[in-house]
Parts: structure tokens; C-alpha cells; sequence
């Protein structure tokens, strides 16, 4: 069945969607009353997120707009070194979309919100004239578990982490979209259980980022500007999965400014860089984490490459668009 | 044999006379900033960007056709990434699209077969361009549109061979002391070519490879032979390119295309550089580039002598100003391949 202007309509279609699907899998006792907001009990400092989804196609290998809604959210909180609880979920719905469709991601966001340890709490549905489209917006909130941890407070010296390969999710989408064969799967995780580790570990996490849109070479100069400081990266550290850097070959793109979705970046002081390290390998997607570099002074972002030249490595401009040949 | 060591010391100490050597192909440019490799030359060693970027040599009123075409009510233009944001006289293809204009993004020419069948209502316009190494397989998209009897899939090409466009540098720009080939198209046209090039120029001529350790022994080589006051090709690229190139490819090339006069942006006309579609297949062709194409270079751009290697990117008064990847003034800061772009996004400022 696909669904029609009425499932919009705040009457009995909408309220037949939300038991028959978002309360069937969101299920929890806070939800489940239906009040107009979601009556929380919090500890202490929280951290407060939104985020918007709006991926073609809403399936592709590796994940689906559901599990990047619920782990973008989850990933935006951990960075600030929180523990995330919350999160709502509002949809906008063009008619046409299949319900079975609907019903597929609310299961991937239960599946994805139960590993990230979060409860969804609060909804939202509006049905848009169009073509069968669905957007997500999820917003969260986190306890602070570790305070201090901030863009701004990278220092000289600082060790910085990578917590697994690059360009997986955009290679995934690319391939997905353009049709191309390969076993390239998006990285989409939640990032909970690296960020637990570190914190229990009482590593002096200055800062972490998850390495989204933009890619790591952005989000290296947002530290480089943040912290006015210079950034140096090793290309020869840089985990690239060969499938994707094959693709990135074919294609005319650069991992190093290609989204993931479930890697982070943790920058830590040199002394506990080592330490660091195995907190988040032995982690749930942090098995492959590396240490890439280090915190210098000066400013911008510096890659010495495999043959020991020098790269500066700006941020993205515009959309990164496969080349011609 | 020396050490790849060995190589990269004497080429960051050489104090010989001073060598411009041209890499003529976008993925070469782009490979030397990717391995840092100017910073591991000596400073009497230049590496200047040429005419190899397809994207960059287009037309303006190419681009204009294919917008006017996309704003069209049942048409679709089909285009590669980098030409969705290559200006026209107007507008780009992205801004055309924003505006209602139907473009889609195809990663492959043959993917235009399935989009054709796929919608038998809609008009498509495939956006060919490139230099030999695309062009057979925009043979092959002609081919299938004429085994599938496909009546709503015609092509737009802006097609460049580079044989005669780095004649025309030999000719006119004397500075140029060697050339790197272009690996890719060397794999179609062969080396052979460039060997009559290298005696009747007097400057080496060598094909390398694309990663960093083909690039830095390609120009070393280029020294070695500067120094020796030698002057031949050299075919460093072995494992793809052949002396004679793929016949095969060729010959599906000219099955369909016959060479022409064609307009290269900021150089102007090139004789004999272009390829378009024979007179018999003209069903096919929905407003192909030919020299009658024109130009509007904006004020102060000086994307003509980038592209025929005059200057560095740098050295034009609009390059990181008025002119930068999200605000491309000329056709060479827009594309991933395009020497200014390329430039500008590994700060070379």
C-alpha cells in the first residue's frame, strides 16, 4: 500500500501509522504514552543534536536513510564525549511512498538505536505531495561523560586517530547510484562503544570529529582553524580499502575527501597515544583504527605522501563529482 | 640500476640549466600534487600543466547548446560529473538543473542506452567529450544505438585529438624544453607518434604512468636526456602502451568520426584537432562543436595561457580571487582535472 495526503492528515490513517509502525518498533514506555512531549530524567550536562536525512537511494549496501538517521545523530553526540539517550524522529513523506517501504527503515532505526544504546522517544509524520520520497530528521540528547572536548582544544604534540578506513559510505552511495558492481559497503555505525572505550580508559581526549561530509581533509581543517594549529597527516597510515580506492581511481574522486559514516577521528595527547590506540581497536568498529599524525605548529592541513613529498590538503570545495576520464 | 632513492636525491639536487617540462594530461597534473611531487624537485626542474583537460578546451557555446537543450520540455541532457559546472556564455549545466533544466550524471556512455529505452518519451542528448581515450566508446554508444534501432539517444561531441594540439605548442610556445605524455591516450594512439614528434621538435618525449614513482622517473628521464642533449621518445609506460597503440580502438574510432577543425577553448582554432561524427551518421549528432564555435574568454581570465603553459595558474590576476572552484571564472579552475582547479585545491597560492 502506498501512502496518500490522508496519512497526513492527523486522523485515523495517521494515527494507524504510527501504532502500526512506528510504535510497533519503537516501542518504549516513554513513546508509547503519546504525550505532546517526551518527559525525560536527566543527569548532569547534556549534549543537544540535530541532523536532517535526505540520501538516494534509501537502501544501499551496507545500510539505509533509517541507520544513518539514528547513527548520525548517536555519532554527532559521542564527539562531545556524551553518552546518547534520546532521540526523536520526524518524517516528511511524499505520497506514493510504499508503507512497506516506511515500515523496512522504522526497523533498521529500532535495530540501529538498540545497538547505540538510545530510545526514540518523540515523532513526527507529515505527508508532502511528490514522488515517493522520504526524509528524516532525528535530533538527541546526550549525558557528558567527559568534559572539556572541544574543536578548539587541539594541542602541539597531539597524537590524532583514525578509527578506520575512508570513503566507504560515498563510494557505497556512488556505486549504488551509478549502478556499479562491487562489494563496497557503507561504514554507517554507531560510534558508542569506541567513545566509551577511550573515556573509561581516562585517556585526555582533547577532541573528537566524526569524519562525515566534507571528508577527512575537511574536517582536519576545521581542527587546523579551530585550534589554530597546523595539522600533519601520513598518507602511508591512511587505511583506503583497495576496492575503494580502485573506484576512487575509476572515478576521479579522493578518499581523503569522501563522507563516511561511522568513522571519528579522537585527537589525544602523545603520551597516551599508544594507550589510545588499543582503547579503540578493541572496540566494535575501531579494529582497524591507525594513527595518522600529529598536532604541529603553524596552520593548515600537511600530508607527507608515500614518496615523501608534501600535499597540502585544503577543504572541499563544491560537490565532489566523478571526472571524465 | 639506481634506487628509486637515488632517483628523487639527484632530481631534488640537480643544478643543471633550467627544465619546463609540460605534462599535457589532467590525471598527470592531478597525480603530481597527489604525491607531492614538485616538492620533490629541484627548484630548475618546472612542471607547467597543458591542454590535456577535455572539460577545460570545451566551447562556451557547447555549454549553451547543451543547457538550452536541458531547459527543453521533454529533453535530457546526459553528461559526465565535471561538465555539470563548466559556464557557458550564461549559465552551467548545475544551474540549468536548479532552474527545471533535466541533466543526469552518467559515470558511463553506455549507461545512455539504458536511459533511452528506459524512457522512450524523453529526448536524450549525450554530452561526449574527451580526447582519444573516450572517444572509441563513444563509437561503441553509436553502435549500440544503431543495433538497439534507438531513435530518441543522439550524441553532442566536442571531441579533441592531442597530437595536433601539442604540435601547435611546439610550434608556437618555444619554452617548452620535453613533454610528458599522456599515459591514457598513448594507450589508443600508440607511441610511435611521438617519436617523429621528438626529432622533428628536438625535445624529449616520454610516456609515463600515473603513479607517484612512474611520474618521477618519467621526469627523470626528461633530465637525464636534457643533460645528454638528447632528444627521442621513450615509452615509460610499457605495461599499457604499445608502439602502435590499439588498432582496434582506432579503427572503431574512425569507423564513425572523421578529424576536423575544431575549437579549443581559450587557443581557438587547431587544424585537423577535432573528431566529428561522418556525414552518415549525422542522425546521430544533436549540434556537434565544429570550428565555427566561439569563445567568450571574461574579462581578465587567462586561461589561454595556462592552458598553452605561459604561466602557472598562480600567476593569473583572477586565480583565488575573483575566480575559484565555487566561483569559476574560466574553464580551468572547474574541472577535477583542470590545471587552475587543481592548483587552487592543493594551495598552491
Amino acid at each position: 500500500m502506498k501512502i496518500n495526503m490522508s496519512h497526513g492528515s492527523g486522523g485515523k490513517q495517521t494515527g494507524d501509522l504510527i501504532n502500526q509502525i512506528f510504535l510497533k518498533h519503537f516501542d518504549n514506555h516513554i513513546l508509547n504514552k503519546l504525550e505532546d512531549a517526551a518527559v525525560l530524567d536527566i543527569k548532569g550536562k547534556i549534549a543537544y543534536t540535530t541532523d536532517s536525512f535526505v540520501v538516494t537511494p534509501l537502501f544501499f549496501s551496507g545500510g539505509d536513510i533509517g541507520k544513518l538517521a539514528v547513527c548520525g545523530t548517536v555519532n554527532d553526540i559521542c564527539m562531545m564525549g556524551a553518552i546518547p539517550k534520546y532521540l526523536t524522529a520526524g518524517f516528511i513523506i511524499e505520497e506514493g511512498a510504499e508503507i512497506e517501504t516506511i515500515d523496512k527503515i522504522a526497523l533498521s532505526m529500532k535495530l540501529a538505536a538498540e545497538e547505540a544504546g538510545v530510545k526514540i522517544v518523540a515523532g513526527d509524520t507529515k505527508v508532502i505531495e511528490g514522488r515517493g520520497g522520504i526524509y528524516i530528521n532525528t535530533s538527541g540528547i546526550g549525558e557528558i561523560a567527559k568534559s572539556g572536548i572541544s574543536i578548539s582544544n587541539c594541542q602541539k604534540g597531539d597524537a590524532i586517530i583514525l578509527s578506520g578506513s575512508l570513503g566507504d559510505h560515498h563510494a557505497a552511495i556512488m556505486s549504488e547510484r551509478m549502478e556499479i558492481e562491487n562489494n563496497i559497503k557503507s561504514d554507517c555505525a554507531p560510534l558508542v562503544s569506541i567513545v566509551k572505550s577511550l573515556i573509561e580508559s581516562n585517556i585526555e581526549v582533547h577532541c573528537m570529529r566524526d569524519v562525515t561530509r566534507g571528508g577527512l581533509a575537511t574536517v582536519l581543517n576545521e581542527i587546523s582553524s579551530a585550534s589554530s594549529c597546523g595539522v600533519e597527516i601520513y598518507e602511508a597510515f591512511l587505511p583506503i580499502s583497495d576496492e575503494v580506492r580502485g573506484l576512487c581511481n575509476i572515478l576521479g574522486l579522493d578518499p581523503l575527501y569522501m563522507a563516511n559514516e561511522g568513522k571519528m577521528i579522537a585527537v589525544v595527547p602523545e603520551s597516551q597515544a599508544e594507550t589510545a590506540l588499543h582503547a579503540v581497536r578493541r572496540s566494535k568498529y575501531g579494529e582497524n583504527a591507525q594513527i595518522i599524525g600529529r598536532i604541529v605548529d603553524g596552520s593548515g592541513v600537511t600530508m607527507i605522501t608515500t614518496l615523501q613529498g608534501s600535499r597540502i590538503l585544503d577543504v572541499l570545495y563544491g560537490e565532489g563529482l566523478p571526472r571524465i576520464c | 640500476m639506481k634506487t628509486l632513492e637515488t632517483i628523487k636525491k639527484e632530481l631534488k639536487e640537480y643544478d643543471g640549466k633550467n627544465i619546463k617540462i609540460m605534462e599535457v594530461c589532467g590525471t598527470h597534473t592531478s597525480s603530481i600534487f597527489k604525491n607531492g611531487i614538485r616538492s620533490l624537485l629541484s627548484p630548475r626542474i618546472q612542471l607547467i600543466s597543458g591542454p590535456g583537460c577535455p572539460v577545460c578546451v570545451t566551447a562556451s557555446s557547447y555549454i549553451d547548446r547543451l543547457v538550452e537543450y536541458s531547459l527543453k520540455d521533454n529533453h535530457c541532457v546526459l553528461t559526465f560529473g565535471d561538465m555539470m559546472k563548466v559556464k557557458g556564455s550564461k549559465l552551467t549545466l548545475t544551474e540549468a538543473k536548479a532552474m527545471g533544466g533535466n541533466v543526469k550524471i552518467l559515470y558511463s556512455p553506455l549507461g545512455a542506452i539504458k536511459a533511452a529505452m528506459k524512457n522512450p518519451d524523453t529526448q536524450f542528448v549525450f554530452a561526449a567529450v574527451g580526447f582519444e581515450t573516450t572517444i572509441p566508446i563513444y563509437a561503441l554508444l553509436i553502435e549500440e544505438i544503431i543495433k538497439n534501432n534507438i531513435k530518441n539517444l543522439r550524441i553532442m561531441t566536442s571531441l579533441k585529438t592531442i597530437i595536433p594540439a601539442i604540435s601547435y605548442i611546439c610550434v608556437n610556445e618555444k619554452k617548452i624544453d620535453a613533454f610528458l605524455c599522456p599515459g591514457h591516450v598513448s594507450v589508443i594512439i600508440g607511441s610511435s607518434v611521438y617519436s617523429e614528434m621528438a626529432s622533428k621538435y628536438r625535445k624529449p618525449f616520454v610516456i609515463g604512468g600515473f603513479e607517484g614513482g612512474h611520474i618521477i622517473a618519467a621526469v627523470y628521464e626528461i633530465v637525464r636526456q636534457i643533460s645528454n642533449n638528447e632528444y627521442s621518445m621513450k615509452n615509460m609506460y610499457q605495461s599499457a602502451v604499445s608502439s602502435e597503440g590499439n588498432e582496434k580502438a582506432k579503427a572503431l574510432i574512425y569507423k564513425y568520426f572523421e578529424a576536423a577543425d575544431d575549437y579549443w577553448r581559450g587557443i581557438g582554432i587547431i587544424e585537423g584537432s577535432g573528431l566529428r561524427l561522418k556525414a552518415e551518421y549525422k542522425d546521430f549528432d544533436a549540434g556537434s562543436t565544429s570550428s565555427e564555435d566561439v569563445d567568450i574568454t571574461p574579462a581578465g581570465c587567462k586561461c589561454t595561457d595556462v592552458i598553452l603553459g605561459r604561466i602557472a595558474p598562480v600567476e593569473c590576476p583572477l586565480f583565488g580571487k575573483a575566480c575559484t572552484p565555487l566561483n569559476a571564472v574560466g574553464a580551468c579552475m572547474v574541472s577535477s582535472e583542470g590545471a587552475c582547479g587543481i592548483w587552487y585545491r592543493n594551495c598552491e597560492v
